[in-house]
């Protein structure tokens, strides 16, 4: 097993008074795509900082290729990072943004980055700040993939990105990573659009890592059994249930699988996965100290 | 793929297992390549590699060093002897117990599978 591409050891990130972090310990394996999820404000942002020299944790260890990210050109060199909200010098065309990266990568790809403003429609001669807000997430994403950085991040790439535009995102991403992988960190909130492409998974919530997991193994974590209400509580009898609905004699739960173990479909019980964006939001959820109320979980297993 | 369905290489295997029954995929012909399959499916290219080697556990396919994988002599019959066997479980019990709930009894039940079958 060769050393992860980033490690964080008991990372806590303070701002005035506001702790963002707490206690994060994870790492991105090398030559893998890990999803960073989590809601709005939980600290994948600041993950992010952190990991590509923007910040200095409060306490802890921030290690990327080995070293301490802050400062370090050796580290940055081989690190891109794509953020929501990319911002360009005002007077910078789109040539001058792809320009100046390709100075600044020494793995940069011309003609990736040739065939990639091409997908994506880019005028090379247009002002960035004349571009719609979707152009100019189309330039982070091409400047994202053509650097081939050892360690890609990309941030909420997509802001204003037709659906069209995405899954050309993900294609290329896909493609380029299969003919020169790499470490890939992808932090999103449409789980369901990528959640095919991902290997590994973290998932933060309020500040903490809940779920560090092989995105198969996640998957396989939890099932829903639905059927007589009589079978399906004989069924679940040994599992933890997360959540169970009954209507008119018929019922569905969600339970916990125990790994190995197979819930057995037994007696008219049907037993189907659950998709990765349900478990996230479960996942979520369950983490805080408050226990999801009827109607979230009703949301939940839909 | 479906997220709905099993684990993703298990998806991945079924379908190749499929164009080999099917004939679409025929021994000793060159089966899929990872990047092909993850590109195609759009799915991470390791879980697409798990899906091909869980096929060459199975004896389904076997590597050729540096040229890539192909479909096994004897493959298919193999495959055909495991759907078969799994035939009863996936379709015939589901279909008995639908039957049942409709009061549809198993001789009434014969008699419309002979039906169907010489309409077909």
């Amino acid at each position: 097993m060769t050393a992860p591409t980033v490690a964080l050891e008991g990372v806590t990130m303070q701002f005035r008074g506001h702790t963002a972090l707490t206690d994060v310990t994870t790492s991105f394996r090398a030559g893998t795509i890990t999803g960073l999820l989590g809601r709005n404000g939980a600290g994948k942002t600041t993950l992010m900082q952190l990991v590509t020299g923007h910040r200095v944790p409060t306490s802890g260890s921030v290690r990327v290729f080995g070293e301490a990210p802050f400062e370090n050109d050796a580290v940055l060199a081989r690190t891109v990072f794509v953020r929501e909200s990319q911002r360009y010098p005002d007077h910078f065309r789109v040539q001058d943004a792809v320009t100046a990266a390709a100075r600044l990568f020494p793995d940069w790809d011309a003609d990736l980055a040739a065939d990639l403003l091409t997908d994506f429609d880019l005028p090379r001669k247009r002002p960035i700040k004349k571009l719609s807000r979707g152009m100019t997430s189309a330039v982070g994403i091409v400047i994202g993939l053509a650097a081939r950085a050892p360690l890609t991040l990309f941030d909420e790439p997509y802001l204003g990105l037709d659906a069209v535009a995405r899954q050309l995102f993900y294609d290329r991403l896909l493609a380029d990573y299969a003919e020169h992988p790499r470490t890939i960190v992808l932090s999103t909130h449409l789980i369901e659009e990528i959640s095919d492409l991902l290997e590994h998974v973290v998932l933060v919530d309020r500040g903490r890592v809940v779920v560090d997991a092989d995105a198969e193994t996640l998957r396989s974590s939890a099932v829903t059994v639905s059927g007589p209400s009589d079978q399906v509580d004989a069924a679940t009898r040994n599992y933890e249930v997360l959540h169970r609905q009954t209507l008119a004699g018929h019922s569905r739960a969600l339970v916990r699988t125990v790994p190995g173990v197979d819930v057995l479909m037994d007696g008219g019980v049907t037993v189907e996965p659950v998709p990765l964006q349900q478990l996230v939001v479960a996942m979520s959820r369950d983490a805080g100290a408050a226990t999801p109320t009827a109607s979230e979980l009703e949301e939940m297993v839909r | 793929m479906n997220e709905d369905a099993g684990p993703i290489f298990r998806q991945v295997a079924d379908l190749i297992e499929t164009a080999v029954v099917d004939g679409s995929l025929p021994e000793e012909s060159q089966a899929p390549s990872t990047n092909e399959l993850a590109a195609f499916h759009r799915i991470n290219p390791a879980t697409a590699a798990k899906g091909l080697n869980q096929l060459v556990a199975d004896g389904v396919l076997y590597k050729r060093r540096g040229v890539g994988m192909f479909v096994a002599t004897g493959a298919r019959e193999q495959l055909l002897k495991r759907r078969r066997s799994e035939f009863a479980d996936q379709y015939v019990r589901p279909l008995l117990a639908e039957a049942g709930k409709l009061g549809i009894s198993v001789r009434e039940l014969n008699a419309m599978l002979t039906e169907e079958g010489e309409r077909q």
